[in-house]
């Protein structure tokens, strides 16, 4: 397993070779159990990579899926995971001469553990231009209540 | 071959950076977007994988014999959110390929359907294959 996660590493970016460092530095602080907080790891087989970000009344969850249609995608929610799997398709000329094949297809599935509770009913998701985009709203018990205070 | 690319999982792959020879005057990542290239005997056709790009930011161009693919991302997030996790960045896209001599360059026909470019070049009809008829008398 060790093996796996290590050489299955994506590429994030040689911006410069300290870059590179500190990232494999935050990796083994990982093994080791003292993960800064807030920094999660890809691994092997979690395909596609995934941006969260958090508004006041919402989590928003967008992944990168060239190509993928809707119909081929299997959204799940329970408690508070999301699950997004499916597959990805590319068709092949048989007519055709390949110069090149960079593009990968298969089937992928990831989930993912929002950090607070969520409204299950009212999860909406789009794709569009290759972008997938699911928005979890969040419950009225995890939502920031403003107190006001009286004079 | 349609199996072979089927059946197997999906690899994490991030995306690749470009070091590329130009520099970009305005800051930013720059990516290579994998493509996918095939000829037969009409044409070649390019897909490239430019998710998040829209129809109207992608810009591509026919110079002296390069192909070059620009696809610019605008920022998914609204001003009111906040980052928990970021996996991927985004940028631009950009990759440059020299065409072949065979490629009718008036000719070339894009499309940008969910954030995959195809590209079909078709060859100039001096380079298709002729049959020559032979006259009898």
């Amino acid at each position: 397993m060790f093996t796996r996660g290590f050489f299955d590493f994506p590429d994030l970016g040689w911006r410069s070779p300290f870059e590179e460092m500190d990232r494999m530095r935050r990796y083994i602080d990982q093994l080791m159990g003292q993960a800064e907080s807030g920094y999660a790891l890809p691994r092997a087989g979690v395909f596609p990579l995934i941006n969260l970000t958090e508004s006041k009344e919402a989590y928003i969850l967008r992944a990168e899926l060239p190509g993928v249609k809707a119909g081929d995608l299997d959204i799940q929610a329970t408690g508070r995971n999301i699950t997004i799997s499916g597959e990805r398709k590319i068709e092949t000329d048989q007519n055709a001469t390949y110069h090149r094949r960079e593009r990968s297809a298969g089937s992928f599935s990831r989930a993912l553990t929002l950090p607070g509770e969520i409204d299950r009913d009212k999860i909406e998701a789009s794709l569009k231009d290759g972008v997938l985009t699911v928005s979890v709203p969040k419950s009225e018990k995890a939502k920031a209540k403003q107190i006001e205070i009286k004079s | 071959m349609a199996n072979e690319t089927q059946s197997r999982d999906m690899q994490v792959r991030g995306k690749q950076d470009v070091s590329g020879a130009a520099e970009q005057t305005r800051p930013g990542p720059v990516f290579t977007p994998p493509v996918d290239i095939c000829e037969d005997e009409n044409g070649i056709k390019l897909m490239a994988d430019m998710p998040g790009v829209k129809p109207d930011d992608v810009n591509i161009d026919v110079r002296e014999n390069t192909l070059t693919l620009a696809g610019k991302v605008k920022p998914f997030e609204g001003a009111e959110e906040t980052d928990l996790m970021i996996e991927y960045d985004i940028g631009l896209y950009y990759r440059q390929f020299t065409l072949p001599e065979l490629v009718d360059q008036e000719k070339i026909d894009a499309q940008l359907k969910d954030g995959v470019l195809t590209l079909v070049l078709p060859k100039a009809e001096a380079a298709k294959p002729k049959k020559i008829e032979i006259k009898s008398g």
